[in-house]
This record gives C-alpha cells, structure tokens and sequence, in this order.
C-alpha cells in the first residue's frame, strides 16, 4: 500500500452566486423567477450585454481544477486570501459538500475542526455533550468512555461537568469543544484557524496539541491567516487564490511567495477592478500603500523614521460615519496595537459620497525590529456594520541599523519586545577622587 | 514516528455523486450510536424548562379529547360506533398525536440543524429520522393514559391487541414519509414552515378521528384508506375497542400508501441531499 492519504485531482467546485444570493427562496420566488428571468436574459442578450452563455448563469468557482498528493504524516498549510477558496477545500475533503468536478481519494477517517463547538445543546450538561458532539464528530460510545476523563482535563471543566453548558462562560465553552475535538484520533485531521479560541494560554496549548498529532504521524491539515503559525507548524504548504492552486512546496518558499509576490508587492496594494474589491454596501476598499515621509513606496523602513500607511476607498452612500482602522501584526501574529481613525475633522462628520484617502503615521521609534502586517478594515459607526476586514493588506520591514542612534543603543545583539521605543536616559556621575575628597570633609566636620 | 496505514482502512472517495439517488443506508447504520445520541438528545430536551413537564405528551391528546367529546359527541351527535365518545376519539388522537408531531417537528428539524449540516460530515437522515422517533416516547405517555381510560370504561381487549406493534409501525412510517418530504422541501422553500399547520388541521378532520369512517360506504371507505392514518386509527380502534367491522381492506391500502411515501420521501431527501450544505 502506498503511503499516499490524500488524493485530489481536478477538484472544482462551482456555485451560482445568484442562487447564494437569495438563500431563503420562497415558492413565489421561483415562480416568479421562472417566469421572468427568460425574458431578461432574452433583453440582456438583445442589447448585446452579455456573450457568453456563462454570464448568464452568473457562476463562480470557488475551486477550479485543484491537485495534489498528500502523505501519510505530512502536516500541511493551506493559506490564500480571504475567498481563495481554502474552506471550500476542506469543506470538500470533510464531504460536507461535493465537488462538482474531480475526485478526492481519502484513506481513513477524516476528523474536522472547521468550528469548534457545533451541535453541542446549551440544555444538556458538559457530560452529556461530551457524548453527543464526539458521536456527531464520529466517535463510538466505547471511545468517548475511554477518552472522558482526558477531554475533561484538557478542557478543565472538571468542576463543570454536570452544568448545562448554557451556564459556561464563552472560554469554559470553546475549551471544552475544542477538547472532543481534538481527541478524536482521526487519520487525518482538517483544522480551520480554530487555534484563535481562547485566552493565549489555551492557544499554546491547542498548538502543542497540533504538533503532537502530527508527530504521532497523523496527517493535518490547516488553513490559517497566521503565517508564523504556518511555518512553525507545516513542513509543506499549499497556496490557493481565487480558488487555484497556485504553489505547493516547503512552508518557508510558499509562505515567502505570498508575502512577497504574486500579488504584486506586499508594500502597495490596490483594486482597479471595483468588482473584485473587498467592500460593502457603504465603502469599498480601493489601495492600502505603506509610504514614507518623502511620498515614497517602500518595504523597508528605518526604525528611526516615521511610516504611513495610506488606504484609499469609496464611499458608496452618504450620510454614515466610518470608522477606518488597521491592525498591526507582528510576525507571531501578535497585535502590536490598533489604529482607529481620530482624524478631528471626520470624527462625528457624515461622509458624503466619492473617494477618500485616510492616511495614519505611525512615528519613528516605535515598532520593533521585524516584519509587521497591517491588516484594514472599515466599519460604520451607530449602526456598527463591518464594510471589510482584509488580513495581511500589506507589509513592511522595520530595519534597525547599527549606528548607535536606536533604542538598541551599540548592541548588536538580538532584542526582544514587541515595540522598540527609543527612550530618554540620563546618567549622573560622581568621580572617585571628588567622592574621597568629600569623605575626608565629612569626617573632619564630624570631629569637629 | 511513522505509522504505516492499517489495512483495515476504508478508501473514502469524494467525487459529484452519479446517478439519479445514492442510497446511504448502509452509511445510516453505521452512524446508528449517532442516530442513538441524538434520540436521546431530543427526548432529554423536549420538556426542559416546562413546569409540568412530559404531563404535556398526555395534556395534549386528552384536552383534544375533551373538545372533540363536548361539540362532536354531545351537541352534534356524531355516532361513535357503539362505543363511548371519549375514548372512541382518545383511542384515534393517540397515534395521531404521534403522527402529526411527528412530521411538523421533523420538518423543521434540518433547517434548525443547519449549524451541524454546514460544518459536520454525518449521513443527514439522521436528523429528521431521530426527530420522528423520539416521539414514540410521548406516545407511551399517551397510550398509559389510554389503558387508564380503557379501564375506566370497562374495556377488555381482544387478541387483536397484539396487532398494535404494526399500527404503530404503519404510523412510523407514514410519520417519516411526509417528514421526509416537508423537510426537504423545507431547506429550499422556507414557506413549508408556514404550509404545516394547515396541512396538520386539514389532515386531522381528513382522518376519522372525530368521526367513524363506517360513515362512508363501501367501496369508498377502503378507498379512504389512500390516506395512511384512516388505516392506522381504525386499526388502533379495532384492536383495542373492539369495534365490530375489521378494517382489513383499509389496512392494506394504508400500508400501501404509506410504503408509496416512505420510499419516495426518501428517493427525494437522498437526491436533494448533496445540496443541503449550500442551501440550508
């Protein structure tokens, strides 16, 4: 038997965005849509607006022809762009959706952690749940017995167990759903970001859990956004966009190609094509650029100068007020901190339509050494409703140099932290001789 | 560390499935400790935070009982077939209780699961079957209430009693057939949510439950047996009242129907079934 446990050829997966569009049809809809829709199209193609038979069906795929071969034992990345098609993949592989072309081959079981926590009833108690959410996961009854009192450790809930889970708090929850999961001892396991549950400690836990599922030889594979996670957890990576497969290789080359390019560079990024922009219906994103002092694009930054980040959109409504952010990460995925806009003249200001240009400095002497992504986003303020949140938009190097003018002073040395900023010192000196001088004085006047 | 792959593994390959319908029954049974699970999931939620409780399994035939007794038995005089009104209708509003919760629970069970279909893989037959069969539960409230009855008025019950087992069975089915059709229908069309409690009303005054259905004359009443519950609340009369005509020939072409649902609710869930995902 070959040691091949995956394999995928041709994998598509087609949706009509129009029938995604209006989920909850009602039979008059259809009716209605059956009755119409033929003479649209026939107006549509009248008017020479559409060419292509394909148009008029309004379809995407979200995968178009993806192969690969994954072995026993292999841990692996999926990454790609909000949309590329990455939950469309494992939702595949987990059988939750057929593939409306190509074939999978799996050999063994499949264990899913695409979200932790689902089927689990706030009526029954954590015992009770325990049981139910590893039978719908797959377990029988006799490995869940063998495994309880496990999956109560892991999650600590031993106290809890006989409480309904709809008296947990949020934590005790995620923790004891992530708990059945990952006890479940699948052949293969698919993993999507769920590692962002819980406080940091709970984190490091579930990642070490990862890990040890892998060393045991068991085969998983994980969608993040987080790349340090990537390259700390996956030897091998796949990286998808707009549903191809468009690198499969070691972590640190894929990871280094997303980053770097493909996509243009990292440090600008824009959106000519208004259609494929991330947006809502009141804003939608048009460039996000790093810059600096001098108006220039760039990707490496003197830890001393000061960065912009520029993001450009358009406001498709007036009248609502926004609130445009980004968020800094650092290469561990860390926020370093978050920008809201506090520009005063468009605080508390309506936006009229047209396009804008927020632009936020962020001072010199104050981010650390290393790469740091910006992800931005813009949401509407009273109601709070989210435009778009783009991870990774952009990112740049923060270099500090060795001239002695940085926090870092003359060492060379590594430096820890997750900002560097750069402080004041003083220092007072007393000399040796002027100290003696002043003893002597001391003891005179005392015998004095 | 490397394990090598057991032998014993199956070979799962996911492909767009070929063919008119792919029966997944085999698959059903394999999941039977989840279909087991989640039985017991819905038996132990259904009465949670109610005062009286399983009191309401029983509550709700009898107080039907009450209704059916005061305006059908006593103001219009609807004949029973020699039998006390009370537990002529009780006998009838047992196994319809059962069918008629039955379906409409069922029929919203797969868009209220649609959490679980989204993101777990499991053979979705489970969810409506499970819901149907939990039901039998309160239908063992109801029937203690009607073998209390039953004494109450004197009633011995004949060898024909030991039929019950496959009334209840036809009513199971039945109960699954239409189940299995609303809740198809259910994740695509959300006005079935709107539909089921006409459809319960209508077909409850389409069964002869406030009435017999020695009313209609041959051949017409063994043609009344197209509808699947004529067959079962005569039959349940028959075994348990004794009432004198054997419903023989309406029991057949009950079963029938109810066969005829079974199997075309299934062919239908089983086709729609790869859509549920992106529909629901």
């Amino acid at each position: 038997m070959s040691d091949i446990i995956i394999r995928a050829e041709g994998l598509s997966k087609k949706y009509h965005i129009g029938k995604k569009r209006e989920r909850y049809k009602t039979l008059r809809d259809t009716l209605v849509d059956a009755f119409v829709s033929p003479f649209r199209k026939g107006i549509k193609i009248l008017r020479g607006q559409v060419t292509s038979a394909a148009e008029l069906d309004e379809i995407i795929w979200a995968l178009e022809d993806i192969s690969f071969e994954i072995k026993q034992g292999e841990v692996v990345g999926i990454i790609g762009r909000n949309g590329a098609g990455k939950s469309t993949l494992l939702k595949i592989l987990s059988r939750i959706t057929e593939p409306t072309k190509g074939f999978a081959e799996i050999h063994g079981r499949i264990g899913s952690l695409l979200e932790v926590g689902t089927g689990f009833h706030p009526e029954l108690t954590g015992r009770e749940n325990i049981y139910l959410n590893g039978a719908i996961l797959g377990m029988s009854r006799r490995e869940i017995n063998r495994k309880f009192d496990e999956i109560l450790a892991f999650a600590e809930v031993e106290k809890f167990v006989d409480t309904p889970v709809k008296h947990y708090s949020s934590g005790m929850y995620l923790r004891l759903a992530f708990a059945v999961a990952a006890h479940l001892e699948p052949e293969i396991l698919l993993v999507d970001e769920v590692l962002t549950v819980g406080d940091s400690r709970f984190q490091k836990k579930c990642l070490n859990k990862m890990q040890d599922v892998g060393q045991e030889g068991r085969t998983v594979l994980f969608v993040s956004h987080s790349m340090p996670s990537i390259t700390r957890l996956c030897g091998r990576t796949i990286l998808l966009d707009e549903g191809r497969l468009l690198q499969d290789g070691p972590s640190y080359q894929v990871v280094a190609k997303y980053l770097n390019s493909g996509f243009g560079t990292m440090v600008a990024r824009e959106w000519p094509d208004s259609a494929k922009a991330p947006g809502g219906k009141i804003a939608r994103l048009c460039a996000v650029r790093v810059k600096t002092e001098q108006g220039q694009i760039t990707d490496m930054v003197d830890i001393r100068k000061p960065v912009s980040i520029e993001m450009e959109y358009e406001v498709l409504k007036s009248g609502y007020l926004l609130l445009p952010y980004h968020h800094f990460l650092n290469e561990e995925g860390v926020h370093i901190f978050h920008a809201h806009c506090s520009d005063p003249e468009w605080q508390r200001r309506p936006r009229l339509k047209g396009r804008y240009m927020s632009t936020v400095w962020i001072p010199g002497n104050l981010l650390s050494e290393g790469t740091v992504f910006v992800s931005s986003g813009i949401t509407t303020l009273d109601p709070t409703i989210k435009q778009f949140h783009e991870h990774d938009v952009v990112a740049f190097q923060v270099v500090d140099s060795l001239d002695g003018q940085s926090s870092r002073g003359d060492w060379a040395g590594p430096m820890g932290g997750v900002v560097r900023p750069l402080f004041k010192w003083t220092t007072q000196f007393t000399p040796d001789e002027q100290k003696a001088a002043q003893n002597i004085q001391l003891s005179r006047q005392r015998s004095e | 560390m490397k394990r090598s792959i057991p032998n014993n593994i199956q070979l799962i390959r996911i492909e767009p499935s070929k063919g008119w319908v792919s029966f997944k029954l085999k698959e059903l049974l394999k999941y039977r400790e989840l279909l087991y699970f989640l039985i017991w999931r819905d038996i132990k939620v259904r009465y949670k935070q109610t005062v009286i409780g399983a009191l309401w399994a029983i509550i709700q035939p009898f107080f039907t009982m009450v209704i059916f007794s005061l305006f059908f038995g006593r103001l219009a005089k609807i004949p029973s077939d020699g039998i006390p009104y009370p537990i002529f209708s009780y006998a009838a509003l047992v196994p319809w209780t059962f069918f008629a919760n039955g379906f409409s629970q069922a029929s919203n069970s797969l868009v209220d699961s649609a959490n679980l279909i989204r993101k777990v893989y499991f053979p979705r037959l489970a969810i409506p079957v499970s819901t149907v069969l939990s039901g039998i539960i309160d239908f063992v409230l109801a029937f203690i209430m009607l073998t209390v009855m039953m004494i109450y008025y004197g009633m011995r019950p004949t060898t024909n009693i030991l039929w019950l087992p496959f009334l209840l069975l036809l009513a199971l089915i039945s109960s699954l057939g239409v189940s299995l059709w609303l809740s198809t229908m259910n994740v695509q069309f959300r006005d079935v949510r709107y539909v089921i409690p006409f459809l319960t009303q209508l077909w409850l005054f389409a069964t002869p439950i406030a009435y017999p259905s020695s009313l209609l004359s041959e051949p017409w009443r063994t043609l009344y047996g197209v509808n699947p519950m004529v067959g079962v609340v005569e039959g349940f009369r028959w075994a348990l009242l004794g009432t004198e005509t054997a419903p023989g020939p309406i029991i057949i072409v009950s079963s029938l129907a109810a066969i005829l649902l079974l199997v075309g609710g299934v062919i239908y869930f089983c086709r729609m079934e790869r859509t549920f995902a992106d529909v629901v």
